[in-house]
């Protein structure tokens, strides 16, 4: 499965959660399947889904997924230690695991070679890290949000991308509709 | 006065409750101060674009962060504060530790000291300098108007500010 398969495979999970949407055609993908005010859609700023998804689920109590890339998580790879030991038991990380950097041609990533970003996650200290297949993401997911214990998920799945329109909302009106959203 | 107790007063009373911090020399007082608080919920991040990414999920979970870090992370942020906190249109107080200013022994610092204020101005990002003790007063009223214009608002405190280095 590609990436924008499993978002229409787990959209009705997604639907009803706080969603930070990593940059580029993941946030495409996303708005393109199923637009919803509680889902944040990052429009530049490569790699800080994981920690905007951290500070928004340790504000509020509301369930916060993050979803994010294994070429972001590897730009931000400081975000892991930070999360690890700031627990917050409302989050779940997700991280679609492609081994690409999708979003600009599918230039192969290091996560896609030797290094296992599951293994980076534990070494920093992150509890309930599962690495699962694509065909395993709404399961292992609705798991986690059931939980109710912080996650990091790192979806193992093929590289490729579905063509989708640029997004033309307007930042203020995503993140004000979203706010609104959360305090809901 | 003590400057710390005074900068951690302040952002309480403005009911800032999520701070960020990147540690430097001259921040140590009022990082130490700031995790002492009990209303304030301290998160160290490990550089400076991650801790402002922190900062724009916890204001729009409903809280008022702040981040305090050392000028040459100016340097590291442009992109972040372009394209998350200006483009989303989301405040964010910037406590920032004015290295290679007066009273800098550190010859290095003094490199992108040149170029903080010029890099601040041309991303239009508000710029307070304080250089007297008393310059801390302004305080309150910047973190007053940031959140009032919900922009990234700098406060560049400097070495004179924080009483010199002693023996370094
Ligand atoms: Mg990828």
């Amino acid at each position: 499965m590609i990436r924008s398969e499993i978002l229409k495979d787990i959209a009705p999970i997604l639907r009803d959660q706080l969603v930070v949407c990593n940059i580029g055609i993941p946030s495409q993908e996303l708005h393109a399947i199923d637009d919803q005010p509680t889902n944040f859609y990052m429009l530049g700023t490569m790699g800080l889904a994981s920690s905007i998804g951290l500070g928004l689920a340790l504000a509020q109590p509301k369930t916060v997924i993050a979803i994010d890339g294994d070429g972001s998580v590897l730009t931000n790879m400081g975000s892991l230690p930070t999360i690890a030991n700031n627990v917050a038991d409302n989050y779940i990380l997700m991280i679609i695991d492609n081994g690409s950097y999708g979003s600009t041609g599918d230039q192969p990533t290091y996560a896609g070679k030797k290094t296992s970003l599951a293994k980076v996650a534990e070494a920093c200290g992150c509890e309930n890290v599962i690495e699962c297949r694509d065909v395993d993401t709404g399961e292992v997911l609705q798991k986690a949000i059931d939980s109710g214990k912080m996650h990091v998920l790192v979806v193992k799945c093929d590289s490729g991308n579905a063509k989708m329109p640029v997004i033309t909302m307007d930042p203020v009106v995503i993140r004000d509709r979203f706010m609104k959203a959360v305090s809901a | 006065m003590n400057i710390d107790k005074k900068i951690a007063d302040d952002l309480v009373a403005n009911d800032i409750s999520f701070v960020t911090t990147v540690p430097c020399k001259q921040l140590a007082g009022v990082i130490e101060e700031v995790e002492a608080r009990d209303e304030i919920f301290h998160i160290p991040s490990n550089k400076e674009d991650e801790g402002m990414g922190l900062c724009a999920g916890a204001w729009m979970g409903g809280k008022r962060p702040a981040i305090i870090m050392q000028n040459t992370a100016i340097g590291v942020t442009i992109n972040t504060l372009a394209t998350l906190i200006q483009y989303y249109r989301m405040p964010l107080p910037m406590l920032i530790s004015y290295r290679g200013e007066l009273r800098e022994p550190v010859a290095c610092q003094v490199e992108m000291a040149v170029h903080t204020k010029a890099l601040l101005a041309q991303m239009n990002i508000p710029t307070y300098h304080f250089h007297k003790q008393s310059d801390v007063e302004e305080l309150d009223m910047i973190l007053k108007y940031t959140f009032m214009c919900n922009k990234p608002v700098a406060i560049l405190t400097d070495a004179n500010f924080w009483g010199g280095y002693g023996d370094q």
